[in-house]
């Protein structure tokens, strides 16, 4: 019975660099009157990822219903999001914060590509 | 089943020559159709008071302190529609206005006095009766406070010759969303109410996912509908889309207003949401009406819905537009 804990341990120790390896890629997107920056990220079909949202200058939202995506973000609060899209193509997502006159422009695009890396 | 059948009748939308909006009356048939009499009593037994006809008017989306390419004209629509409901042999009752009152402006003071212009310009009508709901353009970016303090409660419900009114406010909380806070007041506002009550919901974005690529869409418009769901007869209005929309769903009929700045175009054709462009030799063309007919009252009624565009002889061609540019008087 004593020595279950120890086994335990050095199975965790063995699955460490596995479990590092499937921590999902970190996207930092910042949100300012009336754009996001990048414009544009790409991904994998079936890839995790968590994104990173700041707005830098009033409130703003990130929302695409295709990708399952809505974040509410207050001026200088990370938010983080995990996000996978489970099928292949290009979708555009909005700003659904009301943020100013420009606010209807306010739009930025993920690009999801398939297995082969062809979107 | 004829007074199941008129009960979902009992809003007759009839287009006026208004230029702008659309005239609304109600139960205008039933004192003549088959069983309407019948209708009426047992409404009036079940919901306390009766409805009676009556007509009102919806105006959507004036943007006043709006002015660029897709509208160089600014509030001339506005102010004709003004002049032209006036000018109505019978006035409606109310007018109802669904939202994006003004333009959004980051000038300090600005924001106020685009509301202020809003009620002088409102204030030219004969009709008094005037409610609103806040539009993102008038209450996005300060929770409504403003809005509020112009223009009073953003969400609220009244009783007209017996159809109960509710406005809903899908807009100041940034997002488009009504909330929890007032999908509770909903609740509880509906629970006095008789199911074959007649309801008027007037807000401003849709309260379902028209484009929500395009913000046409509230978040928890369900979570509204479904508390709507008992209720026989709901109409809902709204504006926010700047073009006409019709949805029916279960008991339930969704109306999209044109608008009084400019237009949208049709999401199906395209895939900006960018402004219809202001077409000079015909200046009001996409903020013109929808005019709806009930044909064949009784057990399968059939509403005819004829989109009317604006014609005015006095402005009529480029030199017309021109003409309203330079400030010339609206009839």
């Amino acid at each position: 019975m004593t020595t279950r804990p120890a086994f335990a341990i050095l199975a965790l120790l063995a699955l460490g660099p596995v479990a590092r390896a499937q921590e999902p890629r970190e996207i930092a997107i910042t949100a300012r009157r009336y754009a996001y920056d990048p414009p544009v990220v790409r991904l994998k079909r079936g890839e995790r990822v968590t994104l990173v949202l700041t707005a830098v200058d009033v409130a703003h939202g990130l929302m695409c219903r295709p990708l399952r995506l809505k974040a509410d973000l207050r001026p200088g609060v990370p938010v983080r999001v995990p996000l996978e899209s489970r099928e292949a193509g290009t979708f555009v997502a909005i700003c659904n914060h009301f943020c100013g006159p420009g606010h209807s422009e306010m739009t930025m695009t993920f690009i999801v590509a398939g297995d082969a890396g062809v979107p | 089943m004829t007074q199941s059948i008129d009960r979902r009748s009992f809003l007759k939308l009839t287009g006026q020559a208004l230029g702008a909006g659309a005239l609304y009356q109600v139960g205008a048939t039933w004192g003549t159709a088959p069983g309407g009499r019948a209708v009426l009593a047992a409404l009036g037994r079940q919901n306390g008071e009766a409805p009676q006809p009556f007509s009102f008017v919806q105006l959507s989306d004036t943007h006043v302190g709006f002015q660029g390419p897709p509208d160089p004209l600014g509030t001339r629509a506005f102010e004709l529609a003004v002049a032209q409901i006036n000018a109505l042999p019978r006035q409606p009752e109310l007018i109802l206005v669904t939202g994006d009152l003004t333009h959004d402006s980051d000038h300090p003071g600005e924001s106020l006095a685009r509301m202020r212009r809003f009620q002088a310009i409102a204030g030219r009508l004969r009709v008094k009766q005037l409610h609103c709901v806040p539009g993102e353009h008038d209450a996005g970016l300060d929770g409504g406070g403003l809005y509020r303090s112009v223009f009073g409660p953003s969400h609220y419900a009244f009783e007209h010759r017996g159809v109960h009114f509710i406005a809903l406010d899908n807009v100041s909380l940034g997002q488009p969303d009504v909330g929890p806070e007032q999908l509770a007041w909903l609740r509880q506002d509906l629970a006095r109410f008789a199911l074959s009550t007649p309801i008027v919901v007037f807000t401003h974005r849709p309260l379902f996912d028209l484009k929500p690529e395009w913000e046409w869409y509230t978040g928890d418009g369900d979570q509204v509908m479904n508390l709507l769901a008992p209720f026989e007869n709901v109409t809902v209005l709204y504006g926010h889309i700047h073009r006409n929309h019709v949805l029916e769903q279960g008991h339930a009929r969704h109306f999209a207003a044109r608008s009084l700045i400019f237009g949208f175009p049709d999401p199906a054709t395209t895939g900006a949401r960018k402004p219809l462009p202001f077409d000079p030799a015909a200046p009001f063309k996409d903020l013109g009406l929808r005019r709806v007919d009930l044909t064949r009252p009784g057990p399968e009624p059939v509403l005819d819905v004829t989109e009317v565009e604006l014609r005015m002889a006095e402005y009529a061609g480029t030199v017309g537009s021109q003409q309203l540019l330079k400030g010339g008087d609206l009839p």
